[in-house]
């Protein structure tokens, strides 16, 4: 909300400047987002009158003005085009000083131009910084006097406050609402204007019927005939209304406006002769349309609040008026109406149509239900004036206005609440200066809220607006006290910090991608083809939610391969989103969905940073592989061949932790990378994070005192055969002095037959309590051979 | 006797000369081998007279010792050497760059988002998260902001189909809140936890993206002050940034969940941004409806929240000027943070 200082000064004027004014405001909770001064600086420049204008002798552009600048003539060289004898407009006199350019000022001399001397300069208000426009001169009223400071006359020694108001302050949507705020934090007398009642000339009303009063409780109406609507809007009132950020419409609309952000009291004028029959308030009927001053047209239905006569909706209460029964140039007759509408009946209706107004901002929020009568007066004062006209009398109807209750605050809560032990008296004394009715009783205070205020309604309320008048800035601040109990993660959980420090260890940086995602990226990369959608997504490609962090990595790659980046390696950590008909409501979770946490990596390019030390060679399964098993450390998945959407069928495993899969792990689809023009291959691992986080404290086992034995096997196997199956066949029959085997080698080619592979095994065997004998280590090693030949068909090596 | 002295001298020339082991052991052989001058010198002791005998051979040993001393001494020179000049041949370019395997980086919103967790964690405040996605009870009714509120308006939801069990429709999260009431209805006061996470808005351009970081804090207890939440947060943040030069003001606002309200400001004392107050979270004591909402007597619990935005903090910490690079996956961006 905008609001000119000089405007709010007329109501209360504090011994504080604007810049301290601004600050108070601040700190009371009335942010103020910015105080701008309605006109840069200059000096100099007075109203002036051009008496005669002539052609300049030389130029075909310019003319020589003959100018009365009050106390002397002058002549003046002018080249704006609208330039005509007997209009006023600002003079720039020699030695002022205007608004340079690029903040230096300019200054005007008297100078010769084309053998004429100029002494001053003829402004356009483009020229003095008021606007952007140097069309042609200012043109100041007929009534500006000659001579006069233009600072003065046009009042542009000010400032405009725009305030950042919060949901809880409608009181405060108005001058005079702020000024109330004024004079109770700085003690300042508040003068709100004058509303003398108008007595009526006629006695004509029109009726009006309130049927729903759950919505309008309060329906105050005055007829006045014999407007003249199209009277031009006073200078002083177009002036406020646009430093208050109100276009100028017409006398009649200004004058309502006026009101509005005077008193903080909505009004409305239809054009009397418009009118259908009585006005009925009511809620609207399903499939009820009704065109709105704002050329939209909108359909009603049993929610909304509709003014209406015998031709249907005429207006939408609280909200805005309807084109047909506007009051325009050509209207003779008007009525006024100064209603109450319960927040209730108003809040969010507006949303759906995607329009706001004035009127509904404030009576969603809450209006004064006890300003009708003054707000009709105001205007009906201010209509005559501007327009002319007979009022009649002012009809009041009351159906139903909001309670207002007393609010109990003990003082003790109050101290304990905010921290400081606050006497009463001045507890009390808060309440005064904010104009809050407050008894004592006993060790309470009992407030009444005046009809204004929407806020207060809990003992919160009250203690808030003690602690705000006792100043948040004297409360102290505390320095943090709790029993030194001590904290430590658990042990057994690998952190996330942990977890992410481990992928960075390994080269990945970390990304952050949105939640939402391209419907298509979920039906390649996560076979999801009805992902869960957002109702209103700001674009497509960012509609649905994902269900795999996958779509997103390919994104980052091609993100960084477009910028030329020949080795990309990323990491996210984040939710995805999946339907779970079982899921239910719990503390951490929404019934119907899964929302699990998720680690996902992908890397392309070469395996190591390209270095003079090693050979370069691309990124491949088992680096990913290695990658994720250095993750998990000191735990070992089991990885399953397994197919998934986004990878490669022969180059994709499925994670097997404590016998559950747990993620994958795989060569993106060659397929992806041709769609997704990724020039390389790409390797990715996706893991839900909880399993990871599940890891032992470590539990000591004796060292053997003996020395290890090691021998080694080297075997040919059908080609096809997988490593694990061999492994686990080995590890459930082996004896138990076998300690542990391990691949160290895999070969084709040269001495291997078709369609087999070679592979060595190193057996490492140990006895705890012995040092073990020669024949005890052939026994154990004729065993594994045993069971690779019969179990495995494999030949072995020497 | 003659003179004997000169075989020494003629010895360690003869040493000197010799540059490699192979040569020393033929020179060696000139003074001390089976033909050598001081085996000879020996051997003709015999014919010296008795008397002299004892001197001469004295003189011999002594001139033969020294001989060998000088022998020895040679010996290891050359070893010596030739050690250096094996080591000088196998050594390395040292300026050339370590073989590595490189390493990445944390995301600079994640490393604020730690960094908060072991502040707080400090003083003993539990880390919680939860749903995403989320009912409407939790984001807004819970909290004080029943339909229709104006307030809600100040929030921007996202909407995702599907209904809670409730019927209402699901939406993201539009900030941390809801996780206060999901930790506070799952643990007695001492309540002391904070809850960093993703958070979402309609809202999308140079300042705002539709997908942000928030952290909320909540401390609940019998007699936690707004004083106390002065004292945290402006703690905190002196923490954060590691200044206690900072300046930190709590003004009046409104927020459904919270009363009273504030907002929280900061100042820095230098640098770049010296001398502006910089919106930094909003806060206040927990409302009495939505201790109640936490399944809390608000007679006998009180406290405070507050709630500050991720990507601010992290921005003001690291001078960075673009909101949207932290969406990006820029990794020329992202790697500044190694």
């Amino acid at each position: 909300m905008q609001i000119p200082e000089s405007w709010l000064r007329s109501m209360v004027d504090p011994p504080a400047s604007t810049a301290e004014l601004a600050h108070l405001l601040t700190m009371s909770g009335l942010e103020i987002e910015s105080c701008d001064p309605v006109a840069p600086h200059f000096t100099g420049v007075v109203t002036a009158k051009v008496l005669v204008v002539e052609k300049h002798p030389n130029a075909d552009r310019l003319t020589v003005c003959r100018v009365d600048a009050g106390k002397e003539l002058l002549t003046v060289v002018c080249g704006a085009p609208n330039v005509r004898a007997g209009m006023n407009v600002p003079l720039a006199r020699p030695g002022a000083r205007l608004p340079g350019k690029d903040g230096t000022p300019l200054e005007i001399k008297v100078a010769t131009m084309r053998g004429v001397e100029s002494q001053g300069m003829l402004c356009s208000a483009g020229e003095l910084g008021l606007s952007q426009d140097r069309s042609g001169l200012l043109e100041l009223s007929a009534e500006a006097p000659v001579g006069r400071d233009l600072r003065d006359w046009l009042a542009l020694d000010d400032h405009v406050f725009t305030i950042k108001l919060t949901p809880n302050r409608a009181d405060c949507l108005s001058v005079l609402g702020v000024a109330r705020e004024v004079a109770a934090l700085t003690g300042a007398k508040l003068r709100p204007p004058v509303t003398p009642h108008v007595p009526p000339k006629i006695g004509a009303t029109h009726p009006v019927r309130i049927t729903h009063a759950q919505g309008c409780g309060r329906f105050t109406g005055r007829v006045i005939r014999n407007v003249d609507a199209a009277a031009p809007t006073p200078d002083w009132m177009k002036q406020r209304l646009e430093r208050a950020g109100q276009r100028s419409i017409s006398a009649l609309v200004d004058v309502t406006n006026y009101v509005m952000l005077e008193l903080g009291r909505p009004l409305h004028v239809y054009d009397l002769d418009k009118l259908r029959g009585p006005i009925t308030v009511r809620f609207g009927i399903r499939g009820e349309k009704v065109l709105l001053l704002n050329e939209r047209e909108v359909e009603v239905d049993e929610s909304v609040l509709c003014i209406t006569d015998d031709s249907g909706v005429i207006g939408l209460a609280g909200i805005m008026g309807g084109n047909a029964t506007k009051a325009d140039s050509g209207t003779r007759n008007v009525f006024l109406e100064a209603a109450f509408f319960f927040p209730d009946a108003i809040a969010g209706r507006t949303r759906r149509w995607n329009f706001a107004s004035d009127a509904a901002h404030r009576f969603e929020r809450g209006v004064d239900f006890d300003n009708n009568i003054a707000g009709i007066e105001r205007a009906t004062a201010l209509l005559l004036e501007i327009c002319g006209g007979e009022p009649g009398p002012t009809v009041d109807q009351v159906e139903r206005l909001p309670e207002r209750k007393p609010v109990v605050m003990r003082v003790a809560r109050a101290r304990k609440v905010i921290g400081v032990p606050i006497p009463e008296p001045e507890m009390a004394d808060a309440f005064a200066r904010l104009a809050l009715p407050c008894v004592k009783r006993g060790e309470t205070l009992v407030v009444t809220p005046p009809s204004y205020r929407f806020d207060l309604e809990v003992e919160e309320d009250l203690i808030e607006e003690v602690a705000r008048m006792h100043g948040f800035e004297r409360i102290p601040a505390n320095p943090p006290r709790a029993p030194a109990r001590m904290h430590t993660r658990a042990e057994a959980r690998l952190s996330l910090p942990a977890l992410r420090e481990r992928l960075a260890g390994s080269d990945y940086q970390e990304v952050i991608n949105f939640s939402f995602v391209d419907a298509q990226w979920e039906a390649d990369f996560g076979g999801e083809a009805n992902p869960i959608r957002l109702l209103n997504p700001i674009a497509s490609h960012l509609s649905v939610m994902r269900s795999t962090l996958i779509g997103s990595l390919v994104a980052n790659l091609r993100y960084n391969l477009a910028r030329k980046l020949p080795r990309i390696r990323v990491f996210e950590v984040g939710r995805v989103f999946l339907r779970d008909p079982g899921a239910t409501d719990t503390p951490f979770s929404v019934a119907g969905l899964r929302q699990p946490m998720r680690v996902a990596a992908a890397a392309f390019g070469p395996a190591y940073e390209q270095q003079w030390g090693e050979p370069e060679r691309d990124v491949d399964f088992y680096d990913m592989k290695g990658d994720l098993e250095a993750v998990l450390a000191p735990r070992r998945a089991r990885f399953e061949a397994a197919a998934h959407p986004a990878l490669h069928p022969g180059r994709s495993a499925r994670v097997v932790l404590d016998g559950a899969a747990v993620g994958w792990v795989g060569e993106l689809h060659p397929q992806w990378r041709l769609k997704y023009e990724l020039p390389g291959p790409v390797t990715l691992f996706e893991m839900d994070v909880e399993p990871l986080s599940r890891i032992d404290v470590p539990r000591y086992q004796a060292v053997s005192r003996f020395p290890a034995v090691r021998r080694d096997i080297a075997v040919e196997v059908s080609a096809d055969l997988p490593v694990q199956a061999i492994l686990d066949g080995l590890m459930t029959r082996k004896a138990a002095i076998v300690d542990d085997i391990a691949v160290f080698d895999v070969y084709r080619g040269k001495g291997i037959g078709q369609g087999k592979k070679g592979l060595a095994f190193r057996v490492l065997l140990q006895d705890t309590q012995k040092t073990l004998t020669d024949a005890e280590v052939d026994a154990a090693m004729a065993g594994l051979r045993e069971v690779l030949e019969k179990q495995y068909g494999a030949k072995l090596r020497q | 006797m003659k003179d004997i002295g000169h075989i020494v001298a003629d010895a360690q020339a003869a040493f000197e000369a010799a540059g490699d082991l192979a040569q020393l052991d033929r020179v060696k052989a000139r003074f001390l081998g089976k033909t050598g001058v001081l085996t000879g010198l020996l051997k003709g002791l015999g014919r010296l007279p008795a008397s002299e005998r004892p001197q001469a051979g004295a003189r011999i040993n002594e001139v033969k010792e020294a001989v060998e001393r000088l022998l020895e001494a040679r010996r290891a020179a050359i070893q010596n050497e030739k050690l250096a000049r094996q080591l000088a041949a196998d050594s390395l370019d040292v300026t050339l760059p370590g073989r590595r395997r490189g390493r990445g980086s944390i995301h600079p919103v994640i490393r604020t988002w730690q960094r908060i967790e072991e502040i707080f964690g400090s003083v003993g405040f539990d880390v919680a998260d939860g749903p995403e996605i989320e009912s409407d009870w939790y984001n807004f009714t819970a909290l004080n902001q029943p339909e229709n509120h104006p307030a809600r308006s100040m929030h921007d939801t996202f909407y995702v189909e599907g209904a809670d069990s409730k019927g209402q429709p699901l939406l993201l999260r539009t900030h941390m809140s809801p996780m206060q009431v999901r930790y506070a209805r799952m643990h007695m006061p001492p309540i002391k936890a904070i809850a960093p996470g993703r958070t979402y808005r309609v809202d999308s351009d140079a300042t705002h993206s539709p997908m942000f970081h928030q952290v909320e804090g909540l401390w609940i207890d019998e007699d936690i002050s707004f004083a106390d939440l002065k004292g945290v947060y402006t703690d905190f943040l002196r923490r954060f940034f590691e200044t206690d030069e900072l300046r930190v003001r709590f003004r009046p606002s409104f927020f459904p969940f919270t009363e009273p309200s504030a907002e929280i400001d900061m100042k820095f004392a230098g640098g770049p941004l010296e001398g502006k107050w910089l919106e930094i979270s909003g806060a206040g004591q927990v409302h009495p409806n939505v201790v109640r909402n936490f399944g809390l007597d608000p007679e006998r619990y009180m406290g405070f929240a507050f709630g500050s935005g991720l990507e601010r903090l992290t921005m003001l910490r690291y001078g960075i000027t673009d909101l949207r690079l932290f969406y990006d996956g820029d990794l020329r961006f992202l790697r500044q943070f190694a």
